[in-house]
């Protein structure tokens, strides 16, 4: 077969002929580099190149000709090439213009340094990420304060969308999950009451530890998880996109349009989540304490009247206007941390939701021992 | 070689719900040739680009590219034909986790059994070929700039050795002398390597100096189709718009 690429090696009188045929091309390239490498080299002889014999060629089989043409030169050998074809030729000037001469190596790894590097960086990104964000809180503060001041600035619309976006569409979710809840719990104290006989502390069972805790908490969490990033989300593709910079250069703060109405939606729309959370769970309880414990629905209702105090209810959704601030503050400062690359929007957003989450558990924590050792 | 058409578009129609975008759009593109795809903003040229590299399907006609219909292409058919040509984006479109060199290495890793310092020379070589320097290899796209990115992308689209290079846009976006480096190096790609090159372009310069053959597309039709000279000799106030 012509096309077979080769590489054939004759002495002749001036030096040594080496006669390249056939396709030099990709596909080829590994076969040829092997016979390259056979290629003998005696220092100061001159090699004539006789490349008439390539019929296909393309840049990987030039290079590979360059490569060791500049191997053969610098053991002082004279390279000479002689019948290329026109096209051949010319493609082959250009490739040689650009031949890489030293290649740009990355800096060397020594695995104790880079660890160190890794540390520093990490605790410098730390130090970093918790200035921005006193400064972003600071920011946010002296916004919510001026725009309280001045309502007409809020931008309202944008408020009752992200209510809707965030609320209004995060209900199913929620009702589901506290409905689930609720018979979780009256469930697993059915079985331990029924053995005392106790069977109608169900009633605070169930509502105290769904009203104050359990409802707050399992709401703000799903919030964490639909708002949080999604806000990451929106904020970052902006930012690359340029919208937020485009916004500020119209004279539409960013803090205005974007991070307000985020805020302000889900401070509003949590407490009634968390309620409509409540009212649901403690259903959820009902229908486990009718079902296994013989409690009357109406018995349950009185029994709530009776000795559920309404302190647990107002805790309960006195937290989660805190939670709604915390989950928008974290979702939107994450997003305006994303640069320039599509991977960064994964990282932040996956990072928002986690710290919305742990925080609003930790801030939880918090309420629950500053209360009880208040006495409420 | 028996074949000279690179591309063939035959009646090619393009829907968007109830907006027709082609309506029975023809034309054929010779190979080696640089031609170029031209029209106001809406015109559907970056659509018909598209629909030429199997990203959008057209709503009827033929797509012939290299020969084969790409409308009625076997999926095994369609992933040799990818590694056919070479696509350069807008806005470069590199994959920003990989540095410019993994860029630009990545289609020969996949397809070739090139040994891996031929895959890293020759990934330089092209880099260098479209005027970056050898520093860039090893930083992200991030931190480069638009123009840089656009020829580290045109790069990446080099590196196979394509048989057919589609550009959209390549020269927006680049200063003058850039730009017309740019078009000196597709030329000279052309001119050595045998390429046909397919360009959505708004830049005279480049129509003047490198395009062989265009079409004009307006009102859903081929305006036009021809070249320069061609063009000038036109009475036509809708095509006269494109030349000055």
């Amino acid at each position: 077969m012509k096309n077979k690429p080769s590489l054939h090696v004759t002495q002749t009188n001036d030096g040594l002929s080496v006669t390249l045929q056939g396709n030099w091309v990709k596909e080829t390239v590994k076969a040829l580099d092997l016979a390259f490498n056979a290629l003998t080299c005696n220092p100061k002889t001159v090699y004539t190149f006789d490349l008439s014999g390539i019929r296909e060629f393309d840049t990987h089989g030039i290079m590979l000709i360059l490569h060791y043409t500049k191997k053969l030169e610098i053991q002082n050998c004279i390279v000479l090439k002689v019948g290329a074809s026109e096209s051949l030729e010319k493609l082959f000037t250009v490739c040689e213009q650009h031949y890489p001469e030293k290649k740009e190596k990355p800096p060397k790894e020594i695995f104790i340094l880079s660890f160190l590097e890794n540390v520093g960086k990490d605790i410098f990104e730390g130090y970093r990420t918790l200035s921005y964000f006193f400064a972003f809180t600071g920011e946010l503060t002296q916004h919510v304060i001026t725009s309280l001041l001045n309502p007409l600035t809020i931008r309202f619309k944008a408020t009752l969308y992200h209510i809707e976006q965030s609320g209004a569409r995060a209900l199913p979710i929620i009702l589901l999950t506290s409905f689930l809840i609720g018979i979780v719990i009256a469930y697993q104290g059915a079985t331990q009451l029924e053995k005392f006989g106790a069977n109608i502390f169900i009633v605070e069972m169930v509502t105290i530890s769904a009203v104050r805790e359990l409802a707050p908490l399992l709401t703000a969490i799903v919030v964490a998880g639909r708002s949080a990033s999604a806000y990451t989300a929106q904020i970052g593709v902006m930012k690359i996109t340029d919208e937020v910079d485009a916004m500020s250069s119209m004279g539409f703060s960013p803090w205005n349009f974007l991070v307000l109405p985020r805020l302000f939606a889900l401070m509003i729309s949590l407490p009634l989540l968390v309620f409509f959370g409540d009212i649901v769970s403690v259903f959820g309880g009902m229908v486990i304490a009718t079902t296994q414990l013989d409690v009357s629905f109406v018995e349950f209702i009185d029994r709530i009247k009776e000795t559920v105090a309404l302190k647990h209810l107002i805790i309960g959704l006195v937290k989660a206007p805190i939670f709604g601030c915390v989950i928008a503050t974290i979702g939107c400062f994450r997003g305006f941390q994303i640069d320039s690359s599509t991977e960064s929007v994964g990282k932040y957003t996956t990072i928002s939701v986690v710290n919305a989450i742990f925080w609003v558990i930790a801030i939880d924590a918090i309420i629950s021992v500053l209360l009880t050792e208040m006495g409420l | 070689m028996k074949n000279y058409i690179a591309i063939e578009a035959k009646n090619i129609v393009t829907q968007f719900g109830q907006s027709v975008i082609h309506d029975e759009v023809s034309f054929k593109i010779q190979r080696g040739e640089i031609f170029g795809l031209l029209g106001g903003s809406g015109s559907g040229k970056t659509t018909l680009l598209r629909e030429m590299i199997m990203l959008q399907k057209t709503s009827g006609g033929q797509m012939l590219v290299l020969g084969t219909d790409v409308m009625k292409i076997s999926s095994k058919m369609a992933q040799k034909l990818r590694q056919k040509w070479g696509v350069l984006f807008q806005f470069g479109a590199l994959f920003t986790s990989l540095t410019i060199l993994e860029n630009v290495m990545i289609g020969m890793r996949e397809y070739t059994n090139l040994p891996d310092w031929i895959i890293e020379e020759s990934a330089l070589m092209k880099l260098s070929m479209v005027g970056l320097p050898p520093k860039v290899a090893n930083m992200y796209p991030s931190e480069l700039s638009g123009g840089m990115k656009k020829r580290a992308a045109l790069a990446r689209a080099l590196a196979l050795d394509p048989k057919l290079l589609f550009l959209d846009e390549p020269t927006s976006g680049l200063d003058p002398q850039s730009a017309r480096t740019f078009d000196e190096l597709i030329v000279t790609l052309r001119d050595t390597l045998g390429i046909t090159v397919v360009m959505v372009t708004h830049d005279k310069d480049t129509m003047a100096n490198v395009l062989d053959r265009f079409i004009i597309l307006g009102n859903k039709k081929v305006l036009f189709e021809g070249n320069m000279e061609l063009l000038k000799q036109t009475r036509d106030d809708e095509l006269k718009k494109f030349l000055s």
